[in-house]
């Protein structure tokens, strides 16, 4: 489900902020999560985002603003009256109770009698696939069964909303993308809220409806992964996200096709039609590695560089090249290891990075 | 790494030396307990339980063995409810002074036994409160919550700090996740402690001599045995007491080794 499908917000931050001494961690935070919706918060490690999670689970308290859950005031609800269940990154199964006892725990905390108990426990247990983990220890278990335990512990409950704070950055690659699909189905199977703190881009973008990126207790943008990817809201977010080009400017003149000055030569820009520029504003055009072509001897789009080749990092069937421009800045272009095979790149080497106008995106610094 | 050889040899050697130091009077000791002769030489007489059939007919021995139980399992039981407190405050919270506050908790076992019991029993005279089975307890419990203390404070600095937090967050109230989730967590230190201090109780003279009165303690009466007449009956009772603190010390070491091992054997 989309968030445009159900427009009611199970959660609201309404100016949030949240102080340690004289250090904000999260500053006048505006969100509204959606029921739902697969949400992820995203940003380096200190941004806040953990800060904003704990504070929806009820484990710190806003300094300032409120947080309402289904439309109530729950500031000063305690975490142990909140059913918002969190993953935690550490996963904190309880080390000394075996696995069903485990994911019977929230049960057990709200008087459920035994009986009741087991059988739900077990049914989460199934759904998760680790029925047959029941009566092991946790020291007994893998990474990813301890991840399924985790989940199952969390959601026996059956909550509306479910926290994860990086729950799978101890997992090893092959297993991330594996949970990956685990967590996208049950979100989707069971049509309840997920909030995931991450700052894998990959983890991000492959599961969630909306994702916000957050810098420095800040909410830099708010928006799909096909959004955030392509139309940056700001350098931060153009730095952060993706693997992008930035060439600072001004205009040099207005039109259908905006022209750009930069450091390194002029280009044309088809400008985004929600924004009015004028002469001599200063912007960063925003070119996506991924959308540059390469050419040796002439450029074969409108805009073009002369760039020199320095590396190259080859992950499989992408090939991501790293160029210095005349000034001697950077420069990135991605590409497909078939369509390089009979270019002589070598150290030194000189090619054209050309790219279409409609390709290049605008941020305006004053706006963002 | 291997040592080379001559340098392997020699540590052994000195090892076992130091053993010998050790243990050799203890050894002695228990081997005179069980020898006929009055005197301790050499060569030695027969077999036999002479001495250990002595000290087990003399009612006061008894009733000393009797008021050290009580005391040792008292004095274990508060003092390992103590440590865990203050093992706990130290671990959950930050106020200022804790450096105070932990450096007074910790205090008690750097003072000399003989000021302990002469400020002990000036201070229990005074309130009145000398001479009985709980004086030892109170002056006890004093001397050995810092060991459980510390102890405990070990097996906190493990835990995983989310793991309190996990079980808030499940719906625990504070002393719900404290039993459930702390408490569960700390149970081998809490054992462990508890035979510790029951160990340190058990074998402690001066406090108790000077707070008891007549509740003399089994380490206390071996003194006035001693004070009365040398015969093997004092290595009996010295090797009781030894086999006693040795098996509770022993015990305690192991509940915490095996769960450190199995810790290890599953990577954590």
């Amino acid at each position: 489900m989309s968030a445009t499908n159900a427009p009611r917000p199970l959660v609201s931050f309404d100016a949030v902020s949240k102080r340690y001494g004289s250090v904000i961690a999260v500053h006048t935070m505006n969100l509204e999560i959606y029921e739902g919706e697969f949400l992820a918060i995203m940003g380096p490690s200190g941004c806040g985002k953990t800060t904003s999670l704990r504070m929806l689970a009820g484990l710190e308290e806003p300094s300032e603003g409120e947080i309402q859950l289904d439309g109530q005031r729950i500031n000063e609800i305690s975490s142990v009256e909140r059913d918002t269940p969190m993953v935690w990154q550490s996963l904190a199964l309880f080390p000394f109770l075996n696995v069903q006892k485990n994911v019977e725990f929230g049960l057990k905390m709200r008087a459920i009698p035994t009986e009741e108990r087991q059988q739900r426990a077990r049914r989460w247990l199934e759904r998760l696939e680790i029925l047959e983990l029941a009566d092991r220890d946790i020291s007994q278990l893998s990474g990813g069964q301890k991840q399924r335990v985790a989940l199952a512990r969390s959601l026996v409950t059956e909550p509306r909303i479910l926290l994860l704070d990086e729950p799978l950055s101890a997992l090893d690659a092959n297993l991330v993308v594996r949970m990956q699909g685990v967590l996208s189905r049950l979100q989707k199977e069971l049509g309840i809220t997920f909030v995931y703190v991450t700052h894998s881009q990959s983890e991000a973008f492959a599961m969630s409806d909306r994702v916000v990126i957050m810098s420095q207790g800040r909410i830099e943008q708010i928006g799909s992964p096909k959004a955030i990817y392509r139309s940056p809201a700001s350098r931060f977010v153009a730095d952060f996200v993706g693997a992008n080009n930035i060439l600072s400017g001004s205009v040099t003149g207005t039109g259908d096709a905006l022209g750009i000055s930069t450091a390194v030569g002029h280009f044309l820009c088809n400008p985004s039609a929600a924004v009015d520029y004028s002469e001599a504003d200063n912007l960063d055009m925003v070119i996506s590695a991924d959308l540059v072509q390469i050419s040796m001897e002439n450029p074969t789009l409108q805009n073009s560089l002369r760039c020199r080749f320095i590396s190259e990092e080859f992950v499989g069937s992408i090939v991501t090249i790293f160029a210095e421009l005349e000034d001697g800045s950077d420069f990135k272009v991605q590409a497909r290891q078939r369509d390089l095979a009979n270019m002589a790149l070598e150290e030194g080497a000189t090619f054209f990075a050309s790219w279409n106008a409609s390709d290049a995106h605008l941020i305006s610094p004053n706006k963002a | 790494m291997s040592m080379r050889p001559p340098r392997h040899f020699l540590l052994r050697g000195y090892v076992v030396l130091v053993f010998i130091f050790v243990f050799t009077p203890i050894l002695t000791s228990f081997i005179f307990s069980v020898n006929s002769d009055r005197f301790p030489t050499i060569p030695l007489g027969h077999f036999t339980t002479h001495w250990y059939e002595t000290i087990f007919a003399d009612p006061d021995v008894w009733d000393a063995f009797r008021i050290s139980g009580i005391v040792s399992i008292s004095v274990a039981i508060l003092a390992t409810f103590i440590g865990f407190c203050t093992a706990y405050t130290d671990y959950r919270y930050n106020f200022t002074g804790k450096a105070l506050y932990l450096s007074l908790a910790l205090l008690p076992p750097t003072i000399p036994l003989v000021i302990m019991g002469l400020a002990m029993l000036a201070l229990l005279a005074r309130i009145n409160m000398s001479g009985e089975i709980y004086s030892i307890v109170v002056s006890h419990v004093v001397l050995c919550s810092p060991f459980a203390m510390a102890v405990i404070r070990m097996r906190l600095a493990q835990i995983d700090p989310d793991l309190e937090s996990a079980a808030w967050n499940l719906g625990a109230s504070n002393w719900r996740a404290m039993g459930e989730v702390i408490v569960p967590f700390c149970r081998p230190a809490i054992a462990s402690a508890f035979l510790l201090t029951a160990a340190v109780s058990f074998d402690e003279f001066a406090v108790a001599w000077f707070v008891s009165g007549l509740n003399k303690t089994v380490p206390v009466i071996i003194l006035e045995i001693l004070q009365g007449n040398t015969d093997p009956q004092i290595n009996a009772i010295g090797s009781i007491v030894f086999i006693t603190s040795m098996t509770l010390v022993i015990l305690a070491q192991l509940i915490l080794m095996r769960k450190t091992i199995n810790q290890t054997a599953a990577g954590i």
